[in-house]
């Protein structure tokens, strides 16, 4: 199918002519997985091609992970020394590494050993090795050999004890390291042992109190199967040294109980040495400390919000009483400048009065002039602050009008009720 | 914790799961069957279930319970009790369908939840885990009411019924998945013909999306019709040679059936078959060897039934044969040969007819309903049940879809279908063609259906007829096919310079609201363009 030529009148790039017709509105099955996906588009309301991204990215990682699945699963066998070790001594071997399975350890199924023996047979078996020499026959004994106690439980468990590969040594005292880093493998390692399942972690330094305690008791308890049966020297099975024979069982029994007690030694030891280097232990010691100290501090607390309360209070105090000190020197200073201004609105008004009596020539009565001036003064002596205003004010406003502040004098005096010469 | 499908027929009940390896496996119940028979016989205190109480069938019938499935969440007055003549008899229990067994009544209901327990029973020694996850394939014309009812009736039968889906499209599902055709956009008749009642579907398939464009139900065809054929032809022998009624009494009847049902498997799969009775009537032995083609013979109106059935559906959905891409045939009776052959017939060359006896690689069709339901039960087990009930909702299951394909004008003034009627959008799609020219035209088309005659010489070639034909005489063949034409254009796009030869990518992205993106891609040179809605 191919398509045809742009013709020549079309010059443009593009031209929509018209819509699609009316769609159907129908039903669909809701089975299969096409059907899942439109669900789900119309769910999560994506478009086809965010759809079709998201898939494959999904995809991509599945694919991935597939790969890191089942990738080089068994490694081959390649150590000559291995290769050509001796069948008869085969005890000596690293029965994992024979299958190769050396990654997995104590942690490969059965499965795994399955395949992994399979794999071994089908390129070490005599007859496909035939052409290439001899070594590899003994080899094939040892594979079998291998599989034979991989797949036993018992005896599995019996070479894992002894398993030289899979220990993990504890760190060197003179050497610097990480505490988390270094001792994590080994307590792995050690608990491969345990009879009870799970293994708490190491953890890390975040790891709470109860965790910590768990583990080192969990360790402190510890309840191991390993066994050292597989060390044992080999029991002769002929029947002619009955005696020989009773003699290496026991020889065997002894050295097993030995291994064992030494073990149980050694992990108590290793425990308790990192115990003591736990930085966490010394962190939950110092916790410890500093909450006994803020205990304390707390039990004291009574007394001493009482003492900042009493602060608080003269502080307070002072204050209040520097304040209205402050208030009454304002108070008092204010008086003193009304004070001032009545005395010179006095002054001023009995000026005034003065004047006025003198410039109205003494209501023309000037030759009464030192006996209107004594009753002037007496007049202004004892009236008040407010009267004399007033009165100054209003001779003042009378102006030159002589009768008018006579008779205001008049009155004022009259007022007074004190004794004159001349305002009678 | 186990997801399995579960095919809860009239006849049979199969049970099948998806492997750890992902292939699917039909379940065996004790007895070995991997389809178990939907029966249930009572002897005194003890029950019997599957083929253990079919056996019952002619000793017990009066307590022995079959063809049950149909009634359940009908009321008794409305059912066709025709295949229950000689069985346990339906009775009116409150008004549900009921059955009185060793004098006491017993609900369909109830023997729902028996039937049911057994089987997950089964299955759960089989699996040796316990069955938590079900999809169950109900007939595409169950009702509402009685998928609830019998989701309900399952819940008590200890099975979570996470899905129902209807049975062409779980048998669809099967076969597509297993062929990995879902992807290949074709309209599908699936033709169910069962124990006692047949269903013929057609369904469009686009981008892997079932459509149901029609269906059909009948109770008058069936493996049983050609059971009572065989019987008949039997009869009337027997009559023959010992001048005695072969179906006289009840237990004559019911022992001929089973001879007849055991003979009727036998056949599809050999050429003859020994059909024998022991004390058939009246202490006469029946002995006879019967040959498919003599089967054939005497099923004959049977079978050009079910073919007319098929054509019926068909018209029912406005297509013609012509549009029918594939045929599937599903349900135990469909692996008598002489079905498929029948269909060849009827549908065009180009039509494929998936059945048994066509292709021995197929799976039993009996089984694909089953084998359909566990695919589904293993694709929504990561699904969380709101999620799947809401895909069931009516915002999701209710769709737009083309009703004219959308393509391209080739080279030759051809319509280069992209997408065909029925598809449901929003899609994209991508095709790849090649460019004649330099600057290349890329028009998208509203196709016309038409039909092309060619008048092909006189061959072995029938056109649509029911029966069968023995007059092919010799005159030409007119030999039909569906054609589209590009009849309404929607757009004209132009990619220059992609190069004489090279190959051109042309996506058609249909949004959700109904806008059309149309873009062509050619090594380095691309160009677009949008339709708006």
């Amino acid at each position: 199918m191919s398509l045809p030529a742009v013709p020549a009148d079309f010059k443009e790039d593009f031209k929509a002519a018209s819509k699609f017709s009316e769609p159907l509105e129908a039903k669909v099955e809701p089975v299969g997985q096409y059907f899942l996906a439109h669900a789900t588009r119309i769910l999560q309301d994506r478009t086809w091609s965010e759809y079709e991204q998201i898939k494959e990215k999904k995809a991509r990682e599945e694919a991935s992970k597939q790969k890191k699945d089942d990738g080089d699963e068994f490694e081959d066998v390649t150590d000559p020394e291995l290769l050509e070790h001796d069948p008869r001594d085969w005890k000596k071997c690293d029965l994992y590494a024979v299958l190769g399975l050396n990654k997995f350890r104590s942690r490969a199924t059965r499965d795994q050993i399955d395949r992994a023996y399979r794999k071994q047979v089908l390129q070490f078996h005599p007859d496909k090795q035939g052409e290439k020499g001899g070594f590899q026959d003994g080899f094939f004994k040892i594979i079998q050999k291998a599989y034979e106690v991989l797949t036993d439980a018992t005896k599995r468990r019996q070479f894992d004890s002894v398993d030289k590969a899979a220990e993990v040594p504890a760190p060197s005292k003179k050497s610097k390291y990480d505490f988390f880093e270094a001792w994590g493998p080994v307590f792995e390692a050690e608990g491969r042992f345990s009879v009870r399942q799970p293994v708490p972690k190491l953890g890390n330094t975040e790891s709470s109190k109860q965790d910590v305690e768990e583990f080192y008791k969990f360790w402190n308890n510890f309840d191991s199967w390993r066994s050292f049966e597989f060390l044992d020297e080999d029991v002769p099975d002929d029947t002619s040294n009955r005696d020989h024979k009773r003699y290496i069982e026991k020889k065997n029994h002894s050295a097993r109980r030995k291994r064992k007690t030494d073990d149980n030694k050694r992990l108590d030891a290793l425990v308790k040495r990192a115990h003591s280097e736990d930085p966490r232990i010394k962190k939950f010691k110092q916790l410890e400390k500093e909450e006994k100290a803020r205990k304390k501090w707390e039990r004291e607390a009574g007394a001493r919000q009482a003492a900042a309360e009493a602060k608080e209070k003269a502080e307070k105090e002072a204050a209040e009483k520097a304040k209205k000190e402050a208030e009454q020197k304002q108070k008092r200073e204010k008086n003193k400048k009304s004070k001032e201004a009545k005395k010179s609105a006095k002054k001023k008004s009995k000026r005034t009065i003065r004047a006025a009596v003198k410039d109205t020539k003494y209501f023309g009565a000037e030759a009464n002039a030192s006996v209107i001036d004594s009753d002037v003064e007496t007049l202004l002596s004892s009236l008040e602050f407010e009267p004399l205003v007033e009165l100054g004010d209003n001779v003042k406003a009378a102006g030159d009008d002589a009768e008018k502040i006579k008779s205001l004098l008049l009155a004022a005096a009259k007022a007074t009720g004190k004794s004159y010469d001349y305002f009678k | 914790m186990a997801a399995v499908g579960i095919a809860f027929g009239n006849t049979t009940t199969s049970i099948a799961y998806v492997r750890e390896d992902g292939k699917l496996e039909v379940i065996a119940d004790p007895d070995g069957d991997r389809f178990i028979a939907s029966a249930l016989s009572y002897l005194g205190q003890d029950e019997y279930h599957g083929s253990q109480a079919i056996g019952q069938l002619i000793r017990n019938a009066e307590n022995t319970i079959v063809n049950f499935r149909d009634f359940i969440g009908v009321p008794f007055e409305k059912i066709d009790t025709t295949y229950s003549q000689h069985s346990a008899k339906p009775i009116n229990v409150d008004g549900k369908v009921g059955y009185e067994i060793n004098g006491n009544k017993i609900t369909v209901e109830e023997v729902t939840k028996r039937h049911l327990k057994k089987i997950a029973k089964d299955a759960e020694d089989y699996l040796g885990e316990k069955i938590e996850d079900v999809v169950l394939s109900v007939p595409e014309n169950f009702t509402e009411e009685q998928k609830a009812l019998l989701i309900n009736l399952a819940k008590q039968s200890g099975l979570n019924i996470r899905q129902t889906i209807s049975e062409p499209s779980a048998a669809l599902l099967s076969h597509l998945t297993s062929e990995k055709e879902l992807n290949n956009d074709k309209v599908y008749v699936v033709a169910d013909f069962g124990g006692i009642r047949s269903d013929v579907s057609v369904i469009a398939v686009r981008g892997g999306i079932f459509t149901l464009l029609s269906s059909a139900h009948t109770y008058e065809l069936g493996g049983n019709k050609l059971d009572l054929a065989l019987m008949d032809f039997v009869a009337k022998d027997f009559k023959s040679k010992y001048k005695v009624d072969a179906l006289g009494t009840k237990k004559s009847w019911a022992k001929l059936n089973s001879a007849s049902i055991i003979s009727k498997k036998t056949l599809s799969n050999v050429e003859s078959a020994p059909i024998s009775v022991d004390a058939l009537a009246e202490g006469f032995d029946y002995n006879n060897t019967i040959n498919r083609m003599r089967f054939e013979v005497v099923g004959r109106q049977v079978f050009s039934k079910m073919a007319a059935f098929i054509e019926d559906a068909i018209k029912k959905a406005g297509l013609e044969t012509l549009d029918i891409d594939s045929v599937l045939l599903a349900g135990g009776s469909s692996n008598v040969p002489k079905i498929a052959r029948n269909l060849e017939f009827i549908f065009p060359e180009s039509t494929k007819i998936i059945a048994p006896s066509l292709d021995s690689k197929l799976p039993n069709p009996n089984e694909l309903n089953s084998r359909g339901a566990a695919l589904q039960a293993y694709l929504i087990s990561t699904f969380d049940d709101d999620v799947i009930k809401q895909s069931l909702s009516a915002d999701v299951v209710e769709t737009k879809q083309l009703s004219k394909p959308i393509g391209l004008k080739g080279a030759d003034g051809e319509f280069i279908t992209v997408l065909p009627r029925n598809t449901v959008y929003p899609i994209k799609r991508v095709i790849s063609l090649e460019a004649s020219a330099d600057d290349v035209f890329i028009e998208l088309y509203e196709g016309e259906r038409t039909i092309k005659e060619t008048v092909e010489e006189p061959e072995e070639e029938s056109e649509d007829e029911d029966e069968e034909d023995d007059d092919s005489e010799d005159e030409p063949d007119i030999i039909r096919e569906v054609v589209y034409k590009p009849s309404k254009l929607l757009a004209q796009l132009a990619l220059r310079g992609a190069g004489k030869g090279a190959k051109v990518e042309v996506v058609v992205n249909i949004r959700k609201e109904g806008k059309i993106q149309l873009a062509a891609r050619s090594g380095k040179v691309a160009s677009k363009g949008v339709i708006e809605a």
